[in-house]
């Protein structure tokens, strides 16, 4: 019988090892039922205290543990690998976001929220990137399919659940512009036509 | 002449509307659509989003388009049917109220406040969404090097393996002699043929069973050599799982793929 220490060494070697995130029930079997799976979780929850501060953390996903190096590192990993990874358009994002906040929807649903049409590479990016799939098909002419977002949308977001979802925000009445404090802007800004009510923005 | 709204850069139009062509494809690439738009200048006149003042926001909806439609730049019909829907709401609100005593009608800028709040909601998710870190782009998964099997070892055919076989085979063909060989055209490029099309419906066969003993010598040396040829120009793999065991032909990578 292994003593903890050497179980979360074992923990530790595997999850370095492995190209995917690993659950509590996967790692099991490196003991072959000598632990149990809540031994497992806590065991991991020291390991993850241990890691704390280092360069690389291990954290909590929907399909399992997996380490990573810390995002504020990523600006001096880029200098590396140039080769950044793009960011999506924000058409993608928000038909993404519609995607994540109102699964299952339709294309037209989406549509309907944007009000403009989504492009089929839209989907289709989201697709490629194993974020979304078809989990059916509404009942109504055309049977239109419904996506919901994958377990690999979450991973890749470092989410254990859909519940970890930024939460929607509560939209103001009214709202300030959002103002990037330069004299430009400023100047853009204070050029206020006749209609505004309250004063100057910003 | 540069804002930012949520974070994205926005140019306003001067009032005027004089705005040069360029600068204005970069105005309708900055909006996501009509309702987009709408928000923008909702946001931007700080007016009450849930008691839009629909004359002066139409008014002003309608410069936009109408811009964008003078440089000729392609307007997405959604722009147009939103013009249209902001006109009907406008007029609505002119027609006189029924007496109040009657059904109490729906405000008619209702659904359209409805359809702002919520694309508002998902824009902003969407930003809020941007902002986790994610895999690839803001962090790396770590997988250390791991020393694992190396690839797959394909077998080694050993020489000695290859002329036992060979030797069963003229032992069969001998054992078939009384047959007489008619002289046949017999060509290696032929069989090497014959021997790709074999391996073309089965993909894997058995070494002996591409010979035909029983069409006498000659026909074995040429398939023979047939198969060395292919072998050698990559286009079959000959492969063995252990000494002694069956030897395999299967088609070359340059085949198959």
């Amino acid at each position: 019988m292994l003593n903890p220490p050497d179980v979360k060494r074992v923990l530790e070697a595997a999850l370095l090892a492995a190209q995917e995130p690993l659950g509590a029930t996967e790692l099991k079997r490196l003991f072959e039922g000598e632990l149990g799976v809540d031994a497992i979780r806590r065991l991991l929850a020291e390991l993850a205290d241990e890691w704390k501060g280092r360069a690389v953390e291990l954290v909590s996903l929907s399909s399992g543990w997996r380490f990573q190096t810390r995002p504020e590192l990523q600006p001096y990993l880029e200098r590396l690998f140039p080769e950044r990874a793009p960011r999506y358009s924000r058409a993608v994002m928000e038909t993404l976001a519609i995607i994540a906040y109102r699964q299952p929807v339709t294309r037209g649903d989406i549509e309907d929220v944007r009000g403009v049409g989504v492009s089929t590479q839209i989907i289709q990016a989201l697709e490629t990137r194993g974020w979304i799939d078809v989990v059916g098909h509404r009942e109504t002419p055309g049977r239109p399919a419904l996506y919901a977002t994958t377990t690999k949308f979450l991973d890749d977001l470092g989410l254990r659940s859909l519940e970890e979802l930024p939460p929607l925000e509560e939209i103001a009445r009214t709202l300030q512009l959002e103002v990037v404090p330069t004299a430009e802007a400023e100047a853009a800004v204070t050029d206020t036509p006749e209609q505004a009510k309250t004063g100057t923005d910003g | 002449m540069m804002a930012k709204l949520y974070g994205e850069p926005v140019f306003e139009l001067p009032h005027d509307l004089y705005i040069p062509p360029d600068a204005l494809e970069i105005v309708l690439e900055a909006f996501e659509g009509p309702l987009d738009l709408l928000l923008y200048l909702i946001r931007k006149e700080n007016l009450d989003i849930l008691d839009i003042p629909m004359a002066p926001l139409t008014r002003q909806y309608l410069e936009y388009v109408e811009a964008m439609r003078k440089t000729n730049l392609e307007l997405a019909a959604e722009y147009l049917v939103m013009a249209a829907m902001l006109m009907e709401i406008k007029s609505r609100l002119l027609l006189p109220r029924p007496p109040a005593a009657e059904v109490v009608e729906e405000d008619p800028r209702a659904e359209l406040v409805r359809r702002l709040l919520e694309y508002e909601r998902m824009k902003k998710a969407a930003q809020g969404l941007d902002e986790l870190p994610q895999v690839g782009r803001d962090v790396i998964a770590i997988s250390v090097w791991i020393e694992k099997t190396v690839s797959q070892r394909l077998p080694e055919v050993n020489s000695g393996d290859l002329a036992e076989a060979w030797r069963t085979l003229l032992h069969r063909a001998r054992l078939s002699a009384h047959h007489r060989v008619s002289r046949e055209e017999l060509s290696v490029r032929a069989h090497m043929s014959s021997i790709l099309r074999a391996l073309k419906e089965r993909r894997v066969v058995e070494f002996t069973e591409l010979f035909e003993p029983q069409r006498g010598v000659s026909v074995l040396v040429v398939t023979f050599l047939a198969l060395l040829e292919l072998a050698r120009e990559l286009l079959v793999e000959i492969t063995q799982s252990a000494g002694f065991g069956p030897i395999y032909v299967k088609l070359g990578h340059a085949q198959s793929a």
